[in-house]
């Protein structure tokens, strides 16, 4: 029986599980996390949203006349296409993972730069 | 005593996969077998129809949440084909590597099902926890461990600058030794030995009457292999060895894929090592002209295919997967007939169906229905299943 030494040794190792919300998990730097549009950046070119394979922005039009992009989060799979294609680099992936939430209207980033 | 049907699936605790096989049993030995698929069908090749080519790469990624690596990979080599452009060396050889470490934890995923369905949590639980370390290696190089998007027409999305290739390669030293362990595990556990040895016999000539594709016909004694029978990305460069057993049983299907996983971990270092520099993509154009292309490769279950119809716009006009496991579906019903001194048992069912790594969500697109007893075929449209189905 050759798995009894590893039992034996495994028996004494630390877990390898985390103790989730205690404990978290460190993400690489370029991790693929929430998106983030920096709205003073961006002119309204709608490449992002050509290219968002999820339908997770849609271009709105503000009071001022300027196009700016809506962003879902619900609907967002975070692929990192949107960060490509934006030609003035300003879309970014942050490292923030822990996106549950029971409210749906909080998953919807306005243009505005405030979510509500 | 009479033939009794059993039917397992498509929901049961012993299969994972959304699959019918309705065993026929005399006593205690399965006399014949009939699958029945067909439960799983998302409409995926549809979909790509109405999205443009970048949009089909995430939808690709999702056809299996394995070997996402690879069918995003075969999508890009099918459009590519159709553009006619060279992609830079750098991103042949990272692409090379991403598909590797994709079979890396393909194959101990499923070495964590096998040791699962025989009853062997122990090696499950200890094999999947050294999944892990590849996992996060993927993460680290992909930024995410399941969905990579690290695929792009033209070449790869995320370069591999040194200090990343030094962990991957921590990584695979550590992964070296692991595997070398579960190998001499495998051979040297009697449980083990007992449930896979002379289990799930598929014979040399079945395997190739049937068509039987990856692992499944290696472990058949047939040395078939995209990687070297058409080399892609950098396989052409990086010398690598075939794995074959010829004993045609799960322990064989167990043994070729652990070989292979020690193969791939060498491919991943020789790769690193040969790695030229240079860019890691070329612009194309968003627009593919006309014309029609396929891809293929090893997928860690065998032979995908990609065939893309390109009409001169931006989204495809006709996309189509073949993926593996509905060449290797084939081989489960003479796997599981008993014939002669070759006994299969209701306790053997399980194992024998796991061991050609299914994986039904990839396989699913049933496009015709054919009544086998009359011949008659037709196509159903989505409001005649609306119809049919849909309970408001």
């Amino acid at each position: 029986m050759p798995i009894f030494g590893d039992v034996l040794k495994t028996a004494f190792q630390k877990r390898a599980t985390l103790l989730y919300p205690f404990e978290k998990r460190d993400v690489p730097s370029d991790y693929r996390g929430k998106v983030e549009i920096d709205y003073n950046r961006c002119v309204g070119c709608g490449l992002c949203v050509k290219d968002c394979p999820a339908a997770a922005l849609e271009l709105v039009t503000l009071p001022s006349g300027n196009k700016k992009p809506r962003y879902y989060l619900a609907r967002c799979t975070f692929c990192s296409q949107c960060v490509e294609s934006c030609p003035r680099k300003a879309i970014k992936m942050t490292q923030f993972y822990e996106l549950a939430s029971y409210n749906r209207r909080i998953e919807v980033v306005e243009p505005c730069g405030i979510s509500y | 005593m009479s033939v009794v049907d059993i039917p397992i699936g498509p929901q049961h605790p012993a299969i994972k996969e959304p699959l019918n096989i309705t065993c026929y049993v005399d006593g205690e030995h399965v006399v014949g077998a009939k699958l029945r698929i067909g439960y799983n069908h998302r409409g995926i090749e549809k979909a790509g129809e109405y999205q443009t080519y970048i949009q089909n790469l995430y939808i690709a990624e999702r056809i299996c949440g394995i070997c996402g690596i690879v069918h995003a990979f075969c999508l890009t080599q099918a459009t590519e084909d159709i553009i006619g452009k060279e992609i830079p060396k750098r991103a042949d050889y990272i692409r090379t590597i991403g598909l590797e470490l994709n079979r890396i934890h393909s194959h101990l995923l499923w070495l964590g099902v096998a040791a699962h369905e025989i009853g062997f949590d122990t090696l499950f639980m200890y094999v999947w926890r050294d999944r892990e370390m590849v996992m996060d290696v993927i993460e680290d190089f992909t930024g995410n461990r399941v969905t990579y998007a690290l695929m792009t027409i033209g070449g790869v999305r995320r370069d591999i600058p040194q200090e990343k290739a030094e962990r991957i390669l921590k990584v695979m030293d550590l992964l070296d030794e692991k595997v070398r362990k579960y190998k001499k595990m495998c051979l040297d556990e009697r449980t083990i030995r007992m449930r896979c040895d002379g289990v799930g016999i598929l014979r040399k000539e079945d395997a190739i009457a049937l068509c039987a594709v990856g692992p499944t016909a290696r472990a058949s004694g047939v040395p078939f292999d995209v990687r070297a029978d058409d080399p892609h990305a950098a396989y052409d460069e990086i010398p690598f060895r075939v794995v074959t057993y010829d004993t045609c049983d799960v322990t064989a299907r167990l043994l070729v894929r652990i070989d292979e996983t020690l193969e791939s971990i060498s491919i991943v270092r020789e790769a690193i090592k040969r790695m030229p520099s240079g860019p890691v993509r070329i612009r194309v154009p968003r627009v593919v002209p006309t014309g029609e292309g396929v891809g293929r490769t090893e997928a860690p279950r065998g032979e995908v295919i990609h065939y893309v119809r390109a009409n001169g716009t931006e989204r495809p006009f006709r996309w189509k997967v073949r993926a593996p496991t509905l060449a290797n579906l084939l081989s489960i019903p003479v796997m599981l007939t008993s014939r002669g001194d070759y006994v299969v048992n209701i306790a053997d069912v399980p194992i024998t169906f796991a061991s050609i790594d299914p994986c039904l969500s990839c396989t699913d697109r049933a496009i015709r229905f054919i009544d086998v007893s009359s011949g008659k075929s037709w196509v159903w449209t989505f409001s005649q299943i609306k119809r049919m189905y849909w309970r408001d």
